[in-house]
């Protein structure tokens, strides 16, 4: 199948199978920084924004998503250009093995558009979809802590 | 420490950025033209004879390239544990087996043009099983009659006993002093049983591989290990394919905790390319990963100690038996360690027996783990000294105090236990256990609630318990790591280092001590490791070894750059090297109030006058093992009605020598700690009847998200050892040790009833209070 998706604020027409899940479909196309480590709907490795809301890519056929926005962590931010969350990650000591750190920029990024100042169980809720199995999650929580404070900074200071 | 600028420090992980931007490639995100993909058909039997594989209607398969088998596949004997050589592993594993010996065992692979055609040909294999029986208990192997599991030509690398006619993979037996005289001595017997239970490394990258000829027709290996060097060694002999046609590169490893030090498919990978001169891929599905991966051995624990009335104690018998599962990959070290990790902490016991056995059965295949026996063992020690405590009521932290091991002291097990051989000789050079005790019962407000079953509901009680434990920093005289570095024309430096970074940001560290041996900013150390055709050697990362070990190598290799770049600036401001000291990317004489930049040097060595390359190389091995303490607590609270538990906080004060980089060695304790606390309490591995296990699933294994999390605290105690790099020791898996028993304790202190079999679930609780009642 052949299909048109936004992806990081690009239109792409991709080819894919027609049971083919969307982290696949992501990845055979050079999107890699969307990882795949339990295509079971479990860990959020594979977590992307689809129209702004944070999804398992693994569990949603990619047909299914034809015409629609989808962003990855490296559409919040890349190497050149990061986002304040990803600066908080790496300044907080949240970034072990980094095998999960996508999808939790991602669920954090979701969160503090929505929320942009979360108490602490409104973050825990937030990545409860994400697994890490470095960190013990002490660091993550404090990144996002901190991201949400540079972000309101920025904000007050526009 | 003083006068230190990088050390201490918690620099950003070099690599973090590009990890949270998903710039960062791990094995799954290298491109490789045209791959050939792999899937594999399990055995369905835990005990089984193969009396025939017809491969013939999937081969007709359009897309179906090959099929690899007994048939077609030499059976060379190996051991699939990444360690030294030879390994004290046996050597009982081929590629592809005639004999399945658990469900999951490797039958047979497919290899297609793609991952779809794999997976549908797998299941057009027709086998042809003779079922034998099955036995999965470890004692019940142990017995006369059981079921024969390995009836091949295993056999032992290295002379220590091994009989798999008895399904016994291995055995070690050490004893000190008089065992009869000791308990003659007690006043009171204390004997109990403990079981700990399987568990996945639950890594969230699952086991990747790829393999492909390079356009020198060498060949190259990107895989996710955490020993890329055993891979190199352990893929030549299986293969018997030329080691200096192999390449193996290490790229970013999404987690390994011990997971990844195993070898066991990147021959088959390799094989593959060989073969059929493609590129091969071979990613694990999660369900692969719990079922066919490799995971924490259970192990059986009978420990029996003689004690006075005054606490002190006069005997201990330690009787362990791990089931290592259908292979023995690590069998004979992690029981080892079960002892030697454990028994030198009351260093004050005279009369020690240790009987360590390993034992076959159809289950999964137990391998390395954080914590490597430890774990296992610590977990019965610490519930024997609550036990004993209590019974005299003592207060158990100045009990641990009056009895712990300390700096200047040694113990006779260092000497006796060593990895498949005998141990070194050690006296302690430091130690802060009485610090860790102190300040983590500070900060759980331990004196308050111990003891004290503070009712927070009308059927919730709290509890506080403790886990001490020490582990070692690598294996003595064993473990080598290796280092080298070049000086660049701006002062920069290229390091080049065989250590393996999984994640723990041993990168960053080793980055860090050769910019604090040069007196230069971290950014100046460009890092490149783990890549056998260009980094020098090095085991890989496990035993706790990576900042003793490989550290200690950077840090010799720094100074021995700092030593010629003297030498030069010596020269160029025609100085006497006494004079010259070396600080902020320069070197000045302080008698003339002059220097020269490193820059100035780099270029000058290479473009102007009597030019040479500032390069240098350095090896390690060490030969002690520098224990790193820890003192965790927990408290727990319990609901009676239903038995279920909830950690309300944990606590971990560690003594880790120098902390080179607090946040880094924060993270370790945290993520060791997290994993311990869920091995208690909601990981296992559940089998059916006939040995398949039923929750390869994360919805169904449980691993704990944010929203689990109780508070945690870290403190890090420091002291000095001074024999590591900058007073470091480790502390990479002495975190996992501690949660388990203290929240075994904590549940005691909270209801009263005494959980000897891990893990601690509601139901056993439960149980356990209806008892009660």
């Amino acid at each position: 199948m052949e299909g048109t998706f936004i992806i990081n604020g690009k239109e792409k027409t991709l080819n894919f199978n027609a049971d083919e899940r969307l982290v696949i479909t992501l990845r055979n196309n050079g999107y890699t920084e969307v990882k795949n480590g339990c295509s079971e709907g479990e860990c959020g490795a594979c977590m992307i924004l689809l129209d702004e809301k944070p999804v398992h890519s693994c569990q949603i056929f990619t047909a299914s998503v034809q015409n629609k926005n989808i962003q990855t962590v490296k559409g919040i931010g890349d190497l050149y250009l990061p986002h304040i969350i990803q600066n908080a990650f790496v300044e907080a000591g949240a970034v072990q093995c980094g095998f999960c750190t996508p999808g939790f920029i991602v669920a954090t990024y979701a969160l503090l558009n929505e929320n942009p100042n979360p108490t602490e169980e409104e973050i825990k809720q937030a990545i409860n979809g994400n697994l890490c199995r470095c960190t013990g999650y002490v660091k993550i929580i404090d990144a996002i802590k901190n991201a949400a404070k540079s972000i309101q900074k920025e904000r007050a200071s526009l | 420490m003083k006068n230190l600028n990088i050390i201490g420090k918690s620099k950003k992980k070099i690599d973090a950025l590009s990890l949270a931007t998903g710039n960062a490639k791990f094995t799954d995100d290298f491109y490789v033209k045209d791959p050939l993909f792999v899937s594999f058909l399990y055995s369905p039997h835990a005990h089984a004879k193969i009396l025939n594989i017809d491969d013939e209607n999937a081969r007709e398969i359009n897309g179906v390239v090959d099929i690899l088998h007994y048939k077609n596949v030499k059976q060379k004997l190996h051991t699939t544990a990444g360690q030294g050589y030879p390994e004290p592993s046996p050597y009982d594993t081929v590629l592809f087996d005639k004999k399945m010996r658990y469900v999951g065992d490797r039958v047979a692979a497919v290899i297609a043009d793609n991952k779809q055609i794999a997976d549908n040909a797998v299941k057009q294999i027709k086998v042809e099983y003779k079922i034998l029986k099955p036995v999965f208990d470890s004692e019940e192997a142990l017995e006369k009659d059981a079921p024969i599991i390995h009836d091949e030509n295993s056999y032992m690398p290295i002379p220590v006993k091994y009989e798999p006619e008895h399904n016994l993979a291995a055995e070690v037996e050490i004893g000190f002093g008089n065992m009869k005289n000791g308990e003659k001595e007690a006043d009171f017997i204390i004997e109990k049983k403990y079981s700990t239970h399987y568990a996945s490394h639950a890594a969230i990258e699952p086991h990747s591989v790829i393999s492909y000829f390079d356009e020198m027709g060498r060949l190259v290996i990107i895989t996710s290990t955490q020993v890329p060097f055993h891979v190199r060694r352990i893929v030549s002999k299986v293969l018997e394919y030329p080691l200096s046609k192999i390449r193996v590169i290490k790229p970013r490893i999404g987690g390994g905790f011990g997971g990844k030090q195993e070898v066991f498919l990147e021959p088959i990978a390799a094989l593959i390319t060989i073969k059929h001169k493609r590129p091969t891929k071979i990613i694990l599905s999660r369900k692969e990963v719990f079922q066919s991966s490799r995971t924490r051995h259970p192990m059986k624990i009978t420990l029996k100690t003689g004690v006075k009335n005054s606490g002190e104690i006069t005997s201990l018998s330690l009787n362990a038996l791990l089931n290592t599962g259908a292979y023995g990959s690590h069998a004979l070290t992690i029981v080892s360690n079960a002892g030697s990790k454990m028994l030198p902490f009351f260093n004050k016991v005279k009369n020690i027996h240790f009987l360590g056995r390993s034992a076959y059965t159809n289950l999964p295949v137990g391998g390395a783990y954080r914590g490597y026996g430890a774990t296992q063992g610590y977990f019965a020690l610490n519930q024997q000294i609550d036990i004993i405590t209590r019974k005299l009521n003592l207060d158990i932290l100045e009990y641990i105090k009056k009895w712990h091991i300390r700096t200047g002291e040694t113990s006779e097990v260092f000497k006796a236990l060593g990895e498949g051989t005998e141990g070194v000789t050690q006296t302690i050079h430091s130690c802060e256990m009485d610090k860790c005790i102190d300040l983590g019962a500070k900060e759980i407000d331990w004196y308050n609630k111990r003891k004290k079953r503070i009712m927070t509901g009308e059927d919730k009680v709290r509890g506080v318990g403790i886990g001490f434990s020490m582990q070692g920093s690598g294996i003595p005289l064993i473990d080598m790591g290796a280092a080298s570095m070049k000086m660049n024309d701006d002062g920069s430096f290229n390091l080049l280092v065989g250590a393996t970074d999984i994640g723990t940001g041993s990168d960053t560290i080793l980055a860090q001590i050769a910019a604090e041996v040069l007196g230069i900013n971290l950014d100046k150390i460009i890092v490149l490791s783990s890549d056998t055709d260009i980094t020098p050697f090095d085991v890989g990362a496990y035993a706790s070894s990576t900042t003793y070990v490989s550290g200690t190598a950077v840090k010799k290799c720094a100074n021995k750059i700092k030593n010629q770049i003297l030498k030069v600036a010596a020269n160029m401001l025609n100085s006497d090297e006494k004079n010259l000291t070396v600080a902020n990317e320069k070197i000045t004489d302080t008698t003339k109030n002059k220097s020269v930049t490193f820059a100035e040097i780099g270029s000058y060595t290479l473009y102007t006058k009597d030019q040479f390359q500032v390069q240098a190389s350095a090896s390690y091995v060490p030969k002690l093992s520098p224990p790193p303490f820890i003192a965790q607590f927990a408290e727990v609270e319990v609901d009676k009605r239903t038995g279920k538990i909830r950690v309300i906080q944990f606590v971990s004060a560690v003594d880790c020598g120098v902390a080179l980089n607090p946040k880094l060695a924060e993270g370790q304790i945290e993520g060791a700690a997290v994993n311990g606390i869920c091995y208690a309490l909601t990981e296992d591995y559940k089998f059916s009847k006939s040995g398949k296990l039923t929750n390869q699933t994360f919805n169904d294994y449980k691993i704990w998200t944010a929203a689990d999390m109780p508070e945690m605290k870290t403190i890090i105690v420091e002291s000095d050892e001074e024999t590591g790099p900058f007073g470091a020791k480790s502390v990479g898996e002495i975190g996992i040790n501690g949660p388990l028993p203290a929240i075994a304790n904590a549940i005691y202190d909270a209801v009263g009833i005494r959980l000897y079999h891990a893990p601690f679930t509601a139901e056993k609780i439960y149980s356990e209070l209806n008892i009660l009642r």
